[in-house]
């Protein structure tokens, strides 16, 4: 089972973006790079309308889960990163993610290790793990949950047992799994089997290793 | 029969609403920002609710195999409070967004001078956003309030074409239609419409730029009155084509024009309904 999902870069992104959009949408966010250098404050408008100009393809098995929408917003939020220290910066990624939908959240979400804001924005982690959507849930316990404690670790990993978010999202999860997170499993485990329903595939395996 | 109901406040419906209406042949709605019967005191509810419209609301749809897509706007009935005017200026971030298609409901509750103004601006602003209207009738005064409605519409300058004048009844249908707007019948279990009613209207007047919808709310209201009426147009003679038309092709030919409709097989049209392996195709044999 693979917990570690692949190390993001904006080169990664670009390439993945330059086999899926057209000539004209490549254009389009170097345009948009170059305006938000010049004036970070449109970056709200720019988020908004990135389906709309490059479209949501899925990026293939190199971005697992990726689709081209998200690729653009991350590279568009790190355009503003030359021209902002770390507390301006955070102020406007988090003025996207609180104006933004599900799909630019997520974005914002995927965008915090690659601009080194995790931890300056774990206000936005713990919004997204108190929904009950499981592409921000997932998106919160991806690389930027280096930023959670231990305690809303635990709590976000078992979230996505019960919303149905794959194990496979949380990054470093045997890594980072503890005793306490074990124990976790194993009582949800055993609630499961007494109201006689089953225990998810997930949790099966984490069980099984605690057995070993 | 794959239906799409173009006004439907799924916010506030429940999950077994999305069940039946999935079960109904139910594939798409569009939920137009409207009143919640309590008044609302500070912009900041308005926020938490568009927020909603284009978050929570479409991932629930989706849970039930459903495409939700939204229309907002500061209804009329509360462009009368004075401590909600700012609302309008909250709105140009909203109309940005991928799930929204319409500016709506706007228009006119009891035809005041806020009413006014509300509806004037935020038809500028439609224009300006490139998206259509939809535009509510008042259930009080209703041919008096229609005809006015149509004059804004006109001295506006948006297209006739990209509006929707919605909650019509046989003494309103006509001037709508002549307008070039759009014709919109809410089909309720008592009051504005019901399906002999609209079956009558659709013989007189046709199917071209006719949308029918149930408005379901937290009202008395019936989240399967769309498929009612398909039934009640069969029996009444009408085709499986001209039912098509009706409840799907006519609803997403009005908020294709948004550019912004993201129906199950792609923007698409023949996509949609014939290929192999899509959703709707999939209910289409069912039917």
């Amino acid at each position: 089972m693979n917990t570690t999902p692949t190390a993001v870069t904006s080169e990664t992104l670009h390439a993945s973006l330059a086999g899926v959009l057209s000539d004209e949408a490549l254009t389009w966010i170097e345009d948009a790079r170059a305006t938000l250098g010049r004036a970070p404050e449109r970056v709200t408008f720019y988020s908004a309308i990135t389906a709309l100009r490059c479209g949501r393809a899925p990026l293939g098995a190199a971005l697992p889960g990726w689709t081209a929408d998200d690729a653009v917003r991350v590279l568009l939020l790190c355009a503003l990163r030359p021209g902002l220290a770390d507390g301006p910066l955070a102020d406007r990624v988090e003025e996207v993610y609180r104006q933004g939908d599900s799909a630019e959240r997520r974005a914002v979400l995927r965008a915090l290790p690659l601009l080194k804001l995790a931890r300056h924005c774990q206000s936005l982690l713990r919004d997204a793990l108190r929904t009950n959507d499981p592409r921000l849930i997932g998106a919160a316990l991806g690389p930027c949950a280096t930023a959670l404690d231990q305690r809303a670790w635990r709590d976000g990993v078992l979230k996505c047992v019960f919303v149905g978010v794959p194990l496979t999202e949380v990054a470093g999860l045997r890594e980072r799994m503890d005793a306490d997170l074990l124990r976790m499993f194993g009582d949800y485990a055993a609630e499961r089997r007494a109201a006689g329903r089953p225990v998810p595939d997930d949790l099966a395996a984490f069980l099984d290793l605690k057995e070993d | 029969m794959p239906i799409f109901d173009p006004h439907i406040h799924m916010t506030s419906r429940t999950t077994r609403d999305y069940e039946e209406m999935f079960h109904a042949g139910v594939r798409a709605v569009v939920e137009p920002a409207f009143w919640l019967g309590q008044p609302r005191t500070s912009p900041g509810s308005f926020i938490d609710y568009f927020d909603g419209l284009i978050g929570w609301e479409p991932f629930r749809a989706s849970q039930f195999g459903i495409t939700h897509h939204c229309t907002i706007a500061l209804n009329p009935k509360e462009a009368n409070d004075p401590r909600l005017a700012e609302v309008i200026d909250l709105l140009p971030r909203y109309l940005v967004k991928d799930q929204v298609v319409a500016v709506g409901e706007i228009g006119y509750d009891a035809m005041t001078p806020e009413e006014d103004l509300a509806f004037s601006r935020q038809l500028a602003l439609a224009i300006e956003y490139g998206l259509p209207a939809l535009v509510h009738t008042p259930h009080r005064d209703k041919a008096a309030g229609t005809r006015r409605t149509l004059d804004v519409v006109k001295e506006s300058g948006i297209a006739p074409e990209r509006v929707t004048v919605d909650h019509l009844n046989e003494l309103t249908v006509r001037m709508v239609l002549e307008s070039g707007c759009w014709a919109g019948f809410s089909v309720y279990p008592d009051t504005k419409m019901d399906e002999d009613r609209m079956v009558a209207i659709l013989k007189e007047y046709g199917t071209e730029r006719v949308l029918v919808n149930s408005a379901a709310d937290w009202g008395r209201s019936d989240p399967l009155k769309t498929r009612k009426v398909g039934d009640a147009m069969l029996a009444a003679g009408f085709t499986e084509d001209d039912v098509q038309t009706v409840l799907w092709h006519n609803p997403r030919a009005f908020y294709a024009q948004s550019g912004r409709l993201d129906l199950p097989g792609g923007h698409d049209a023949d996509a949609v309904e014939y290929a192999g392996n899509s959703v709707l195709r999939g209910v289409a044999k069912e039917a």
